[in-house]
């Protein structure tokens, strides 16, 4: 050690670093930590179904740490899955400008299906991939997790790839990236955060259908895969409402794990990415991040894994010498014949197939019936976003224009909304019963108890992000009372209240489905809509009654979305924007 | 004018011994403004002229109630201010439209908060707009104008309600400089012909050449805290000529003043914390500009020696960029500035006609001498076994002399200096300091 030159150093405690630091404890623990969680939690996996049965689900609390472990892993696989489906289809959407106009149109009416619905009508097909095993109702349970993930994270990439600078794209292009690298290095990256943010909305919502598809029963096929949802459907079933309280506890501290764990991390490293960072903005920060990146131990290996990877990457480059191939940057206007054929016969093959698989069992008094159904349950859901619009669009603005309110009522919001709401369900059902209350009305506040907060946190992330200067015009010309709300604080708010009522509408129609029939016991309340006769046809396993269900409902949703949401949407980027 | 037309007038704004602090992280307070005096007749416009920081929109929004000083009080007419006022209105630097709006809906939301009859609105309207310049845009969105009919929009929504005092933070400083100029110019026509419905002016601004020309008189602010250094009336007739003689002794005497003050900041601060001196808040500044500042010094026609308003005007550079350039150079002993001018020491000739690795080494030597916090972090460096060091360490430390925000910027400017001088490293992702590797 050198020799201190002034005494006034020694003031300051100078270490020398012999020992780990704490952060390579931290670092290690949390390595560890994953390890072990994807060892316990997959086990059992290639087990029989047999044995799932003669090994009911325990009530019992000590089960529910491995509970939650599985649950939790679901949620990672589909993620995983949904990852890899962005990063493929929305790739190839907006490479190929072709394919896009396909792929597009096509992703939205996915987008627009009820996600049980796909349940209901994929698990028999996923059981059969894997028969007898747990791996097939795995499959299911993950693939409709899936669904209720993938599409909005395809959009985001999707956008993200569309808008790409161009002198980006010149820049990596002049310097003989390979597309691949090209890939990798900008288009990810720059596509990164909107995609991080989108997959934090997307595992809202998917909470609320694992509990879902961890029990599911279609027709005489049940299967109750170990899980949270699994434990939450016995509660119900056995009336047990401590059972219900250690649930919902257990789901709390999930999604707070699962904030900490990944997603602050996430975004802090992938703030990085973003484009045009406004000065001033806080950057994110996540004490996991600092653990990993502050740990030397991790740093070296993290290098060491890169360096790895990138002699990988490097077998599979093309030699720097030979000239790039030119790839063609659209096919030739055969290819684009042919493509159109296609697509022609896969949809007259489609048409031809659901004709035939609907036509026989269905007449036009059972589709009027259901398309009246779809607007019974359109207008609840309507008319609770009015009501919930009411409510949070004036409590949005007055706590974002609070920032240390702000602080701590945003979070709570967006916690509140990734909160599985079907938990709260039983409760609901025990009041009905109770006070003999009519279930068309007082069942409906349901499919909205969970998306409600989509509204709140948009309308104060709106509020907290108004510029100083035009808050202190309205102070210093005296505008006030109905004229301020009217000319100021409604429309600097509309834009971002558009986003959170289209995702609250979109979610509302998807809990519909679970919503309308709630269950406490032998107890069955039941809501005359759209939604409790996809729930019946899915109990009684009518194949033809579920896919008439959810096609009108995917309808519905489209109609609302074009007709209602979408122009909105563009009122809102045409007039309201700041910028 | 003279004494007697001086009395005259009404006397419209008091700013008495006003202070200003913002509660700080650490539970102490930042002292923005402190014992700042000011007085605004009927017929003035005043100037308030300083560095950005040096607290001067903060007085402005004092004066227009939008904040509430911490000590002293303002006061409009006599009557103490407590909030907004309806004589006081307000331009602001970003514009702050609402883009919802149309022109003609911004410029009467003032007269619809008042809620005047609608026929008086729609006249005054119609007014203040032909009187700006708008007429014809009343439809249009302000997405739709360029930035100087934005400010038009601006000045007419402030106009419109009649003022006694009009606030102007900034107003021509987002804009490029030839609409500015033309702004400006409209701006004081309309002022000299008494057509604007107003009492007086009280105008924030960073720009001296833009003080000169606008104000009858200017207050100069020195920062931390902010605090009037002087008060210097403006008697040039008008219209003002920028080339005129008189008109550049002006703007070279308020550079005097100005830099008097700036280029003191680092032994006095130093003096506070002996043995240290790490308290200093250092201006970011990029190392092209200091080198770019040394060479042009160094160079013909100036030969070591420049009148900082003559190199400011050169370069192009507002007094924004141009001063923490100088005080750097000044901290680093590469150069010295007073009155008004700058003098290159020996070693930033030296430093000027060097190939680029004996700049560095030079840069590399000064630094690590002459700048207190480079050589404390280099030492704290060498004494750790890892060399190596995270940037926490070092603002927790300065947390006890600045703000959060200060240290984080003070930091970030080492970090800077270091990197162009190849002293000691740092790395962002681990958010560390390391040694440099022995070259």
């Amino acid at each position: 050690m050198p020799a201190m030159r002034q005494p006034t150093v020694t003031t300051f405690p100078a270490s020398a670093r012999a020992m780990p630091s704490r952060f390579d404890w931290m670092a290690l623990l949390l390595v560890i930590g994953l390890l072990v969680f994807f060892a316990e939690s997959s086990r059992g996996l290639l087990g029989s179904l047999a044995n799932l049965s003669q090994e009911p689900i325990s009530l019992d609390p000590s089960h529910l740490p491995e509970y939650a472990a599985r649950t939790t892993l679901r949620m990672l696989a589909a993620l995983a899955l949904s990852l890899l489906f962005t990063f493929t289809y929305a790739t190839w959407a907006a490479k190929s400008r072709r394919a896009g106009r396909v792929l597009i149109p096509l992703l939205d009416v996915l987008q627009s299906v009820p996600i049980l619905g796909f349940i209901s009508v994929t698990v028999v097909f996923f059981l059969s991939l894997a028969p007898g095993r747990v791996l097939g109702a795995e499959f299911a349970a993950v693939f409709a997790i899936f669904t209720s993930q993938a599409w909005n994270m395809a959009f985001s990439f999707y956008q993200s790839l569309r808008t790409v600078p161009t002198e980006l794209q010149e820049a990596a292009r002049s310097f003989g990236l390979s597309p691949w690298a090209r890939f990798w290095r900008l288009e990810v990256p720059f596509g990164m955060p909107a995609l991080v943010w989108n997959m934090m909305m997307s595992m809202s919502g998917g909470w609320f259908f694992v509990v879902a598809a961890e029990a599911i029963s279609v027709g005489h096929t049940t299967i109750t895969l170990p899980g949270m949802g699994a434990y939450i459907a016995t509660a119900i079933a056995a009336q047990d409402l401590r059972a219900v309280a250690y649930a919902i506890l257990t789901m709390l501290a999930v999604i707070l794990l699962y904030d900490q764990l990944l997603f602050r991390p996430l975004v802090a490293s992938t703030d990085r990415f973003r484009f045009e960072q406004e000065p001033g903005t806080p950057m994110p920060n996540s004490w996991v991040l600092e653990a990993l990146t502050r740990s030397p131990l991790m740093v070296a290996s993290y290098r060491r894994i890169r360096f790895a990877m990138r002699n990988v990457a490097n077998l599979v480059k093309r030699p720097a010498m030979l000239p790039a191939v030119a790839l063609p940057t659209d096919y030739p206007r055969r290819l684009d014949w042919v493509g159109t054929a296609v697509l022609a016969v896969l949809l007259a093959v489609s048409a031809v197939q659901a004709g035939r698989f609907l036509l026989p069992h269905i007449n036009l008094a059972e589709i009027a019936h259901v398309v009246g159904l779809g607007l019974l349950t359109g207008l609840r859901v309507l008319l609770l976003i009015g009501i919930a619009t009411l409510v949070w669009v004036p409590i949005g603005v007055v706590v974002g224009l609070r920032p240390r309110l702000a602080r701590v009522v945003q979070p709570a919001a967006q916690f509140l909304a990734a909160f599985p709401a079907n938990l709260l369900f039983p409760l609901a059902v025990y009041a009905i019963v109770r006070w003999r209350l009519n279930a068309d009305v007082w069942l409906s506040p349901l499919m909205i108890l969970g998306t409600q907060w989509y509204i709140l946190f948009n309308v104060i992330a709106g509020a907290s992000s108004i510029p100083a200067e035009m808050r202190h015009v309205t102070r210093n010309l005296g505008v006030r009372g109905w004229l301020w709300w009217r000319r100021f604080a409604l429309p600097a708010v509309f834009p971002f209240y558009v986003t959170g009522a289209l995702t609250a509408s979109g979610g509302s129609w998807n809990a519909a489905i679970v919503a309308e029939v709630a269950s406490w016991g032998s107890e069955t309340v039941h809501a005359t809509g759209l939604g409790s006769y996809i729930a019946d046809a899915t109990t009684e396993g009518d194949f033809h009654r579920i896919v008439l269900g959810v096609v009108v409902m995917a309808g519905f949703v489209i109609g609302v979305n074009r007709l209602l949401w979408r122009r909105l949407y563009a009122l809102a980027e045409r007039k309201f924007r700041m910028t | 004018m003279n004494a007697a037309a001086d009395h005259a007038l009404e006397l419209l704004l008091e700013v008495e011994h006003v202070a200003k602090s913002f509660p700080r992280g650490d539970g102490g307070d930042l002292q923005v403004l402190e014992d700042v005096n000011l007085a605004l007749r009927e017929g003035e416009i005043v100037g308030l002229l300083g560095r950005s920081g040096s607290g001067k929109s903060t007085l402005l929004r004092l004066v227009a109630g939008l904040a509430q000083p911490s000590g002293g009080e303002v006061r409009f007419r006599g009557q103490r201010v407590q909030g907004p006022v309806p004589g006081i209105a307000m331009v602001f630097q970003s514009f702050a439209l609402f883009p919802w709006l149309t022109v003609q809906e911004n410029v009467i939301i003032g007269l619809e908060a008042q809620k005047l009859p609608r026929e008086e609105i729609d006249r005054r309207a119609e007014a203040a707009i032909e009187l700006i310049g708008l007429s014809g845009f009343e439809a249009a969105y302000p997405r739709e104008l360029s930035g100087g009919m934005r400010q038009r929009v601006g000045f007419a929504r402030a106009l419109v309600v009649h003022p006694k005092i009009l606030l102007m933070d900034e107003p021509f400083s987002a804009l490029d400089v030839l609409t500015a100029e033309t702004l400006r110019g409209d701006f004081l026509e309309l002022w000299a012909e008494g057509q604007m419905p107003l009492g007086a002016v009280l105008l924030v601004t960073h720009n001296i050449e833009e003080a000169v020309q606008m104000c009858d008189r200017i207050c100069v602010f020195g920062s931390n805290p902010g605090h009037i250094l002087a008060e210097i009336p403006v008697t040039i007739p008008r219209p003002r000529d920028r080339l005129d003689p008189t008109f550049r002794a002006l703007v070279e005497r308020i550079y005097v003043e100005m830099t008097a003050q700036a280029m003191r900041p680092g032994p006095a601060r130093a003096e506070l914390f002996p043995g240290t001196g790490i308290g200093t808040i250092l201006p970011r500044v990029s190392s092209n500009l200091l080198s770019g500042l040394m060479e042009t010094v160094a160079g013909p026609p100036f030969n070591g020696r420049a009148d900082l308003p003559v190199i400011a005007h050169s370069l192009q550079l507002e007094i924004d960029d141009l001063f923490p350039v100088a005080e750097t150079l000044q901290m680093l002993r590469f150069a010295e500035v007073a009155g008004g001018d700058i003098r290159l020491t020996e070693a930033g000739i030296a430093f000027a006609n060097a190939s680029l690795d004996d700049r560095k080494l030079s840069f590399k030597r000064h630094l690590l001498a002459y700048m207190p916090l480079a050589g404390h972090v280099q030492r704290v460096l060498e004494e750790r076994g890892s060399h190596r060091a995270p940037k926490s360490r070092f603002l927790d430390e300065l947390e006890d002399y600045m703000t959060p925000e200060a240290a984080e910027q003070t930091l970030r400017a080492l970090i800077s200096l270091a990197r162009y001088a190849e002293a000691f490293v740092y790395d962002d992702d681990a958010g560390a300091f390391t040694l440099a590797e022995a070259a």
